[in-house]
C-alpha cells in the first residue's frame, strides 16, 4: 500500500530523515516511534506533500506522491485521512461544521446523507452529544476524538496519525489508541501512527520502525523491542536511563 | 522597516534586515498576485465573503461613526475663523466636502481599517497556521489560499469603498454641527453649498482608491497571517506588522494615486 524508497529530508544542515525505506501492508497497523525531534512528523507531512523531500520516493498503491501535480495530490488527499498532533480542529466552526467541511467540499453528497455521516463518525468516536459545541469548549481528549470524527467521515484508505495520544492522560491515550484498532477492523483502513508514546505503540502496531538521528534503528514487531539489546531501545522500556550517551539523537 | 531603521549603522545587519525587507515585498507581491488567478477559479464562496463583509462592516462601523463626525467637525471649526478673516465662510461646507470626499475620508478611513482589520487577519490567519489549521485544510484537499485569504481579500475591497461613502457622508454632518453651533444656517441651505461645490469628478477618485486601499488591507493581513510561524510570538508580530505595513502602503500609494488623479481630472 505504502513504499517509501530512500526518502531524505533535510532543513538547512538539519538532517532529519536521512535514506529511510520500509513499506506498510494493506490494512496494516504501522507504528513510526521515536523520540520527539527524530523526523517522524516531517515523514508523514511528505505523503501528503505538505513537505518536498530532497531525495527518495513514496508511492502510494504504486504510485508516485513525490513531485505531483496538485490536482492529483488533491486527488490523493482525498482518499488519505490525516490526524494532526493538535486535532487542528477549525476554531471558528462548531463540531458539525468541521465534520461537514470536507464533505461538503469534496463530495456530492447531499444534506440528509451529510447529517447521516456527521452522527454516525460521532458515534463511533463517543462524542454524540458534542455535535452543537465548538472546539474551544472540548477538552483535549474530545477534540483529538473529533479529530479522529473528521479524519474518517470522508472513508480514507489510508490514515496518518501524528501523536494522536500527545497530552492526553493514560486513560484518555488508551482509549484513542483502542479507538484506532477498531476503525481498523471496521473499516479495514491502512494506518500509519507517529508516536513517541510506548502504551499507543504496544496496543495499535502490527509491525512498527524505530527512528534514531533521521535512521531506522529497528524494524519489526512492538514486542520484539522489549528485548532489544540495543541501550537506545531499551530507554523506551527502563524506567532508568540505560546509556545517556546512547539515549543522544 | 522598523529594522531597517535600527541597523543603519551595522553594515552587516543592515545588508540583512535590507534583504529580508526585499524577501517581503516580493512575498507579499507572488501572495497578492496569486489573488487575481484564484478569485476567477470556482468554487466561488459568496457566502463566505458576505460573511467577512458583516463582520468586518460591524467590527469597523463604531470607530468609523466616531472619527467621520468627528473630522468634519473638527476641520470646519478649525478653518471657521481664517474663512470668516478672509471674508469667505460661505466656502465652509464646499471646503469641508471637497477636503473629505477626495483626500481625508479614503485616507482616514482606510487606515482606521487598516489598523482594526489587517490586525484581526493578520491574528486570525496567524493562528490557523501555527496550530496546522491551515494544513489540514490542506491535506482535505481544499485550497486554503482560495478559502481563507480570496474571500477576505475581497471582503475588504468591496466594503471600504461603503465605509469610506459612510464617513463622508457623517464627515459632512459633523462640519454642519461646526457651522450650526456658531451661527444660525439651515441644514437645507449647508447640503445645497455642498453639492453645488462638489463634481463627479470629486467623488470617482476618492471612492475608486478605497478598492486599492481595501485589497491592501486585505493582502497584508492576509499575507502576514498565512506566512506566520514560531507559535504565539509569530501570531502577535503577524498582528502588529500587518498593521504598520497596510498604514504604509495606504499612504505611499496615496501619493502616487493623488498625482494620477489630477493628472487624469486637473479640475
Amino acid at each position: 500500500m505504502v513504499e517509501v524508497k530512500n526518502l531524505s529530508k533535510s532543513f538547512g544542515d538539519h538532517v532529519v530523515l536521512n535514506n529511510i525505506s520500509f513499506n506498510v501492508d494493506e490494512g496494516e497497523n504501522f507504528v513510526v516511534f521515536g523520540r520527539s525531534g527524530t523526523g517522524k512528523s516531517v515523514l508523514l507531512k511528505c505523503m501528503v506533500g505538505l513537505l518536498e523531500p530532497d531525495n527518495g520516493d513514496i508511492l502510494i498503491n504504486n504510485k508516485s506522491v513525490v513531485h505531483i501535480p496538485i490536482k492529483e495530490m488533491n486527488e490523493l488527499r482525498k482518499r488519505t485521512g490525516f490526524l494532526f498532533q493538535g486535532s487542528a480542529l477549525y476554531d471558528s466552526m462548531t463540531v458539525r461544521e468541521n465534520l461537514e467541511f470536507p464533505l461538503t467540499r469534496n463530495f456530492n453528497f447531499s444534506a440528509k446523507e451529510r447529517e447521516a455521516k456527521v452522527k454516525d463518525v460521532l458515534e463511533k468516536v463517543g462524542l454524540s452529544k458534542a455535535i452543537d459545541k465548538k472546539p474551544a469548549e472540548l477538552s483535549g481528549g474530545m477534540k483529538k476524538r473529533v479529530g479522529l470524527a473528521r479524519t474518517i467521515i470522508t472513508e480514507p484508505e489510508l490514515i496518518l496519525y501524528d501523536e494522536p495520544t500527545t497530552g492526553l492522560d493514560p486513560i484518555t491515550s488508551k482509549e484513542i489508541s483502542q479507538l484506532i484498532v477498531e476503525l481498523q477492523k471496521d473499516l479495514n483502513i491502512t494506518a500509519i501512527v507517529v508516536t513517541h508514546d510506548l502504551i499507543c505503540a504496544k496496543i495499535v502496531a502490527d509491525t512498527s520502525i524505530v527512528l534514531r538521528a533521521g535512521k531506522i534503528c529497528y524494524e519489526g514487531e512492538i514486542k520484539g523491542l522489549e528485548k532489544a539489546d540495543d541501550p537506545f531501545l531499551k530507554n523506551f522500556f527502563s524506567s532508568e536511563l540505560v546509556d545517556a550517551e546512547a539515549g543522544e539523537i | 522597516m522598523d529594522s531597517l531603521i535600527k541597523d543603519k549603522d551595522n553594515p552587516v545587519a543592515f545588508s540583512s534586515s535590507l534583504t529580508q525587507f526585499f524577501t517581503t515585498i516580493a512575498g507579499l507581491s507572488a501572495f497578492s498576485l496569486r489573488f487575481f488567478k484564484d478569485v476567477f477559479l470556482p468554487p466561488y464562496e459568496f457566502g463566505e465573503v458576505k460573511k467577512h463583509m458583516d463582520e468586518l462592516g460591524i467590527k469597523t462601523m463604531p470607530i468609523v461613526t466616531v472619527t467621520g463626525f468627528i473630522i468634519g467637525l473638527v476641520i470646519a471649526m478649525q478653518s471657521q475663523p481664517v474663512m470668516k478673516r478672509f471674508g469667505a465662510e460661505s466656502f465652509l461646507p464646499g471646503m469641508v466636502a471637497l477636503s473629505v470626499v477626495r483626500e481625508l475620508g479614503p485616507v482616514i478611513t482606510a487606515l482606521i481599517f487598516a489598523g482594526r482589520v489587517s490586525s484581526g487577519i493578520g491574528a486570525e490567519l496567524g493562528s490557523m497556521r501555527v496550530t496546522e489549521q491551515i494544513d489540514a485544510m490542506e491535506v482535505s484537499a481544499i485550497n486554503p489560499y482560495k478559502y481563507l485569504v480570496v474571500t477576505r481579500i475581497l471582503a475588504c475591497t468591496l466594503i471600504l469603498p461603503i465605509l469610506t461613502l459612510y464617513v463622508n457622508f457623517l464627515a459632512i454632518l459633523g462640519g454642519y454641527l461646526a457651522v450650526a453651533l456658531s451661527e444660525s444656517s439651515s441644514f437645507q441651505l449647508y447640503i445645497n453649498a455642498v453639492f453645488k461645490s462638489l463634481e463627479f469628478s470629486d467623488l470617482i477618485p476618492g471612492i475608486l482608491k478605497t478598492f486599492i486601499f481595501g485589497f491592501i488591507v486585505g493582502a497584508v493581513g492576509a499575507f502576514k497571517g498565512y506566512t506566520a510561524e514560531n507559535g504565539t510570538v509569530g501570531v502577535g508580530k503577524a498582528s502588529t506588522s500587518s498593521v504598520v505595513m497596510a498604514s504604509l502602503l495606504i499612504l505611499l500609494t496615496d501619493t502616487v494615486l493623488v498625482k494620477i488623479t489630477v493628472w487624469i481630472w486637473p479640475g
